[in-house]
């Protein structure tokens, strides 16, 4: 990839621990670049690698923490492929003493028991908080559980489903735990998200949330697809040939650890595979894209199933438990997020409000749509790297100025690499907290 | 799950037949005709069919895997937990270093029959350490005077010695295998029979016997993080099939 980089790297590595120790005050505001201990400098590598585990914040020993199956319709009928599917799944970290409650919303494609929800777990359980995980919309299980139209992708309705499965999950818990207040916080797609069910709780007002936190946000979706989609553009072929790719890479990474002394594939073969530069800058970003695209195919696909949409299963065909799936998979992954919004979103979304054109779904479909709200309102908080590549510079802006006062912004880490870094942890519980103490007053 | 108790192959037979009951087919009627999709695998012909692996008995497979998902739920995973709970940790440590170590001997004759000199003293010095100084492999110390543990079993013999992985074979109970590997396992349990017959330590007390192999197949489910369907991903059977068969070559290169 980058030999200066790796260099650089490798300059970091011997400072990082020192620069971890000094760190774990927060840093007020803007974080400055040579302040910052986060040492993965490279986009896409952050995004790729994440933390280095020395430098991720820790499990909290005492954590008190068990799963909640929340049947959500219980008069669905699901398909009997779905047979594993027995109700929305949450993780539910419960503190003995009366405490604040916080909700988190897991970014694309990901489950409520994803890494980055459980390190958002471990930095708000460590600050005293309960919390309850939730899987994102666009995660088969809540598509087949808990998705009112089984089609994720507007804001507005996946936040009323989010909303219903919050009041559930909140039904379930609220005889055994004593909560003072509550919080909200989502990453990456599940932060804008977040911005969309805070404004529906003003309205229905169940928790008035104190404070809102939004990680690595996209300010439209549409936008930050488009960003995500072009990663593949650039791999050789494009992105119909992702197959191809993928081999290419996995023969790379075979060789690889033939040559070197590895028991099993974990992060340090990561790491090494990274400081080696045996994978390009598109080659990384490739691996990005292609990541999201297997994502997207498990949300295609349920959603196809569910809605029996004839969009990739022949229309009317009751798929066996037996049957082989692959050939769906294969089409599935091949389709862009960007085929997905024009050949079976739109159309739908068209069928449910008829008149409503491209352009104006594009732009309901992000946080400029309730910009009025968000505005006046003091409850949100932001955190921002300055290489996340799923927005723009201008976005970048746009969110400074929206949540002036209320941000973090970070040098590196591209999109949600840094997460997990102690530091960004502190930050996310900090952020929190100035938002108790001045959220009520403005409302 | 490997290592699995020699109880449990006695019992396969049954299950697979268990199996087969469950996975009866739903009827498709009251549905009008299918209409073809708006895309299909023939758009995509032209770029290389991506994680591909041999599985001509997916039906039986896919069955399987869903009554594994079953009895994992029902039966294994509640009988874990309960161990889990009323067992403190430290001894849950010492209970999976106890078999872990009887596991090195089985590492230790597949290295010498893969010609691995270096793997072969790696596995006796940590079954002498942990036996000894372990206190009879109720820890592991071996580990921290630089010998990694390193499981070698007669499957990844049979790759060595270029057998090919066969094709994609679920196993009730035992889990996602293929016909190597399979073989393998029955291989080092009728091994291990025989060699604890050989031995038998445990002569006059076959309630002992009994209890240790309820304790080692609790124990191998508690070591494995894996559970059916928790990623609730609806390709997740294809892409354990592919990590699963990937995961085998590479044990066979080192």
């Amino acid at each position: 990839m980058m030999s200066s980089e790796t260099r650089k790297l490798s300059r970091r590595w011997l400072w990082s621990p020192i620069l971890a120790m000094l760190l774990v005050l927060p840093a007020a505001g803007q974080a400055e670049e040579g302040s910052y201990g986060y040492p993965i400098p490279g986009s896409y590598a952050a995004t790729i690698l994440g933390t280095p585990e020395m430098l991720r914040i820790e499990k909290p020993d005492n954590l008190a923490m068990k799963v909640l199956v929340l049947d959500i319709y219980p008069e669905r009928e699901k398909p009997e492929l779905f047979y594993y599917d027995k109700g929305l799944v949450c993780n539910f970290a419960y503190q003995k003493n009366k405490a604040p409650l916080a909700f988190l919303i897991a970014g694309t494609g990901s489950d409520y028991d994803s890494d980055k929800l459980r390190f958002m777990t471990y930095g708000l359980y460590k600050a005293g908080y309960h919390v309850i995980t939730l899987s994102s919309p666009t995660n088969p299980n809540f598509i087949v559980s808990a998705s009112r139209d089984s089609v994720p992708g507007d804001l507005e309705t996946d936040a009323a489903d989010l909303y219903l499965v919050m009041e559930k999950a909140w039904e379930r818990v609220k005889d055994d735990i004593e909560v003072s207040d509550f919080f909200l916080s989502g990453y990456s797609l599940g932060g804008t998200q977040a911005a969309y069910v805070a404004k529906l709780d003003d309205e229905r007002k169940t928790f008035n949330f104190k404070k809102v936190v939004m990680i690595n946000p996209a300010v439209n979706l549409y936008a930050s697809v488009e960003r995500i989609e072009a990663l593949l553009d650039v791999i050789p072929g494009g992105s119909r040939k992702i197959g191809i790719f993928f081999s290419r890479m996995l023969d790379r990474f075979t060789e690889f650890y033939k040559k070197g002394d590895y028991v099993d594939i974990n992060n340090q073969f990561l790491f090494d595979v990274y400081k080696s530069g045996l994978v390009s800058q598109e080659e990384a970003g490739g691996i990005i894209g292609l990541s999201f695209r297997i994502a997207s195919a498990g949300m295609i696909f349920a959603s196809d199933v569910m809605t029996n949409g004839g969009y990739v299963v022949p229309k009317n065909r009751i798929l066996q438990v037996g049957d082989p799936l692959a050939d769906y998979f294969r089409v599935c992954v091949r389709l862009s997020f960007i085929d997905y919004f024009d050949e079976y979103f739109f159309p739908y979304m068209q069928k449910k409000r008829p008149g409503i054109t491209k352009d104006q779904l594009k732009e309901e479909l992000g946080l400029k749509h309730i910009e009025g709200y968000l505005k006046e309102n003091p409850k949100f908080g932001v955190m921002l790297n300055e290489n996340d590549f799923i927005i723009d510079d201008a976005d970048r802006a746009y969110l400074k100025q929206l949540f002036a006062g209320q941000t973090k912004i970070y040098p590196r880490g591209g999109h949600l690499g840094n997460l997990e870094f102690r530091q960004n942890m502190v930050d996310m519980v900090d952020l929190l907290q100035i938002l108790e103490s001045t959220g009520g007053e403005n409302q | 799950m490997k290592k699995l108790s020699s109880c449990v192959s006695r019992f396969m037979l049954l299950l697979c037949l268990g199996a087969s009951v469950c996975g009866c087919a739903t009827t498709k009627a009251h549905l009008p005709p299918e209409e073809p999709p708006m895309h299909s695998i023939e758009e995509f012909t032209d770029d290389e069919n991506m994680l591909f692996v041999d599985d001509p008995w997916i039906g039986f497979n896919k069955n399987i895997y869903k009554f594994n998902y079953y009895a994992d739920e029902k039966v294994i995973l509640p009988v874990t937990r309960g161990y889990e709970f009323i067992t403190p940790g430290f001894m849950q440590t010492g209970v999976s270093n106890f078999f872990n170590n009887i596991g090195e001997v089985k590492t230790l004759y597949n290295s010498l029959l893969q010609g691995k000199g270096g793997k072969s003293l790696n596995a006796l010095g940590r079954f002498l350490t942990n036996s000894t100084v372990g206190i009879g492999g109720l820890f592991e110390v071996a580990k921290s005077m630089g010998m990694e543990r390193k499981p070698e079993d007669f499957g990844q013999t049979l790759g060595v010695w270029g057998v090919g992985s066969g094709p994609y074979l679920v196993v009730p109970i035992l889990g996602p295998n293929t016909v190597r590997s399979t073989t393998g396992f029955v291989a080092d349990t009728g091994t291990r029979m025989a060699m604890v017959n050989a031995i038998d330590p445990l002569e006059n007390a076959p309630e002992v016997e009994t209890g240790l192999t309820a304790l080692e197949f609790v124990d191998s489910r508690h070591q494995v993080k894996f559970r059916y369907h928790k990623s609730h991903y609806p390709f997740e059977y294809f892409m354990i099939r592919y990590l699963l068969m990937q995961q085998q070559e590479f044990q066979v290169m080192k």
